[in-house]
């Protein structure tokens, strides 16, 4: 039986929810909408419905675990040396949110070597506690290690939540995490609430390429994880530190029983930190050619910002894979991002939409990006952005 | 060398759009493709083969319609392809198919290595690999951009890892799971000799019975994760447009900027 269910008195027959359906799952059979058994379940179709004559199928499961039994929001601290990822920080400021809405607190998970100096630092960014495992196995992240750490806390304490960065560490660590305590992974979420009758984790995330939003629950098992994306969630303010209960394990692996052996890291050599850039100027195909991203870096240069393309710029080979911004490139959240000759499509607009404000230059007047632009002006980039630059250069000097 | 690919069919989201008037995502006919990452997952694999011999086999979980992902691995290379398909395995998610794509992957036998994607373009979770190789209980390679050396002698692998600073070099035994990332190769094109082939090639189909899969930890019931509610994302609106000579629209855009404090 298919997953997706049509109330037949609903529905009308539009044809509305056969365009949704990325699978061509639905027919039109005598007025009826008809499912047919290719359907995924993967909800796409559900909001084309106007007259809400469609619903996912819910098997009633069996709670799998006393969910009653769990209780604190973790955040797994993601961190190099004594140096802590910000999107743990970041993690910490929505966790703070999320654990007082439950009543409960709020933890760092942390794993690593000497990481007395990363536990005084986490303070300041508001968790009440810091559940810590200190080996000199842990020293650099590898996922076998690690996972046993976290499992074993996880196993004796019980969080109800557990929050990562969607970074190549935290979806490493999460994914197996997660299958290890076979329990629920929501990724790279945008929104994260908590449903105030159930308290549940209600958690959103864009799917198909950022065409649709889903939100997901995660009802029956323990702990609820999800990931985010850095700069997804606000960086909270630092506080002098209160302190809090350091709760510390300790496990017994060595060196011999652990598979993966890391030889060697090769830190890139471009200096592109787009991810903590407080001001980005991006040129896409509009450009026209590599040479004229000169435009792109001079105005960059005046404002000490960070140099983003779209991925048409990048495949162009105008511009390394690095400064790309979107859907498979970087995500970011500036305070100001100037699009220059970049038309806005979906995929790019995933990767900056959260911008504080959005300056658009374009030539064609209907151009996407001024869908959500804070400032836009449609004309010859080529005309306008040597005037920004000169503007700048004249009232930053002062 | 025995390696296996897992590769997932998904809809071709190029054709996706977005219609705001309808509030629906509009598709202008159906067609279904290997998800892109999962191209250079197979190239990879038949690079290795190229290099030490041995067989590929492509592994998909899906509807009966993902048989045609299948041949089009075949028409790249692939030695052989199974189908993992049964209605019990609709609606599951991420920790229900990485379980029931490493139930089949036992019943293939003795395996070197293991091929996923970086992450599904429809799904997009990126967590299918790291799930099956934790449920086989070898290591997980993910994020690969280069195998550096595979060392039979001691079935060791050094490979490449692309992280966001930089590029982290690891080794580790065999079998291992690799995700792959697009910098790792250059995926051929199916040839149409072998897509020929392909066409008539038998590709076995197994069930949730078949691959001994426990009905409590498949489809639905076997999914922690529920979708509960999908919509169209937020719009973000458009703010002002500023008109007029060149001078004076740069003039009031950093007016502006400068006005609200965000330079
Ligand atoms: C699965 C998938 C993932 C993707 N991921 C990403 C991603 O991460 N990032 C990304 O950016 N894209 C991504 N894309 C591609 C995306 O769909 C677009 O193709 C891409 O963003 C277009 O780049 P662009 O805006 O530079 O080029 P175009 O869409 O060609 O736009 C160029 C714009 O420049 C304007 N222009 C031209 N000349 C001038 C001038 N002289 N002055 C002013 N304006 C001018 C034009 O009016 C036009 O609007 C992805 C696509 C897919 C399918
Ligand atoms: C809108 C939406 C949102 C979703 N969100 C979540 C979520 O947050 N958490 C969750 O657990 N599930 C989620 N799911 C379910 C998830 O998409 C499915 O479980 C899917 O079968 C696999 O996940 P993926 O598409 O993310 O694949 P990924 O994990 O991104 O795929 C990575 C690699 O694994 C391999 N692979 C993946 N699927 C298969 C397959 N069927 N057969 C063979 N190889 C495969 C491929 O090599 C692929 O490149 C969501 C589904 C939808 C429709
Ligand atoms: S959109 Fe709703 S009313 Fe229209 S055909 Fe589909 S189910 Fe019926
Ligand atoms: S649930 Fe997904 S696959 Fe099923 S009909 Fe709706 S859009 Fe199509």
């Amino acid at each position: 039986m298919p997953l997706l269910e049509v109330i037949k008195e609903k529905c009308k027959g539009c044809g509305l929810c056969v365009k949704a359906c990325p699978f061509g799952a639905i027919e039109i059979v005598n007025k009826l909408a008809v499912v047919k058994e290719s359907c995924t379940g993967c909800g796409a179709c559900l909001d084309s419905c106007k007259f809400h004559a469609l619903y996912l199928r819910e098997v009633e499961k069996q709670p799998k675990v006393d969910v009653s039994e769990y209780q604190g929001v973790w955040v797994f601290i993601e961190h190099e040396g004594p140096q802590i990822a910000h999107v743990s920080l970041e993690l910490l400021g929505k966790g703070r949110e999320l654990a007082d809405k439950l009543s409960t607190y709020l933890s760092a998970m942390l794993l690593g070597d000497e990481i007395s100096p990363l536990v005084e630092q986490l303070f300041r960014f508001g968790p009440d506690r810091v559940h810590c495992i200190e080996d000199p196995i842990l020293k650099h992240y590898r996922t076998g290690p690690y996972v046993t750490a976290a499992s074993l806390l996880v196993r004796k304490y019980r969080p109800e939540l557990v929050l990562a960065g969607a970074t190549t560490t935290g979806r490493d660590f999460a994914s197996a995490l997660a299958t290890e305590l076979e329990t629920g992974l929501t990724a790279d979420c945008t929104e994260l609430d908590i449903d105030p009758e159930r308290g549940l984790l209600v958690q959103t995330r864009p799917a198909f390429g950022g065409n649709i939003m889903a939100t997901i629950l995660c009802p029956h098992r323990r702990p609820q994880m999800a990931t985010v994306r850095p700069k997804v969630m606000q960086m909270p303010k630092p506080v002098d530190t209160k302190g809090g209960e350091v709760i510390r394990e300790t496990f017994d692996l060595n060196e011999d029983q652990i598979l993966t052996k890391i030889i060697n890291f090769i830190p890139s050599t471009e200096t592109v930190n787009l991810a903590d850039a407080q001001i980005i100027v991006s040129g896409g195909r509009g450009l026209g050619a590599a040479d004229n991203f000169r435009l792109i870096e001079d105005l960059a240069d005046v404002l000490g910002a960070a140099v983003g393309a779209s991925r048409a710029a990048v495949d162009a080979g105008w511009i390394s894979y690095p400064h790309q911004v979107g859907q498979t490139g970087r995500t970011v959240r500036p305070r100001v991002y100037f699009a220059c000759g970049i038309s806005g499509a979906i995929q790019h607009q995933a990767g900056m939409k959260t911008s504080e404000v959005i300056v658009a230059i374009n030539k064609d007047p209907d151009a996407p990006i001024f869908d959500i632009a804070t400032y836009g002006i449609v004309g010859d980039l080529f005309e306008i952005v040597p005037l920004l630059t000169q503007q700048f250069k004249r009232r930053l000097r002062k | 060398m025995h390696a296996v690919v897992c590769i997932k069919q998904v809809p071709e989201t190029t054709d996706v759009r977005f219609d705001p008037e309808t509030n629906t995502m509009v598709r202008e006919g159906v067609s279904s493709i290997i998800n892109p990452f999962d191209e250079y997952a197979i190239e990879e694999a038949l690079l290795t083969r190229e290099r030490f011999g041995g067989k590929v086999t492509v592994l998909t979980m899906g509807p009966p319609q993902a048989a045609e992902a299948l041949r089009t691995a075949l028409a790249m290379g692939a030695d052989q392809a199974v189908l993992v398909t049964d209605k019990a395995f609709a609606g599951s998610d991420t920790l229900a198919t990485s379980y029931t794509l490493s139930m089949a992957i036992r019943k293939l036998g003795p395996l070197d290595l293991i091929f996923c994607g970086r992450q599904a373009m429809d799904g997009d979770t990126g967590q299918v690999g790291p799930g099956v190789a934790h449920r086989l209980g070898i290591p997980q390679l993910t994020y690969v951009c280069k195998v550096k050396k595979i060392d039979w002698e001691s079935r060791r692998i050094e490979v490449e890892r692309l992280l966001e600073n930089g590029v982290q070099v690891v080794e580790s035994p065999l079998p291992a799971l690799l995700t792959v990332v697009k910098d790792i190769n250059q995926p051929r094109l199916p040839s149409l000799l072998r897509m020929k082939r392909a066409k008539q090639a038998e590709i076995p189909t197994w069930g949730a019975i078949d691959i001994g899969a426990s009905p409590s930890r498949i489809g639905l019931e076997g999914s922690p994760t529920q979708v509960i509610r999908t919509f169209s994302p937020p719009k973000r609106t458009g703010g002002q447009k500023l008109t007029g000579e060149p001078e004076e629209v740069v003039k009031e855009l950093v007016d502006k900027l400068f006005a609200s404090k965000v330079i």
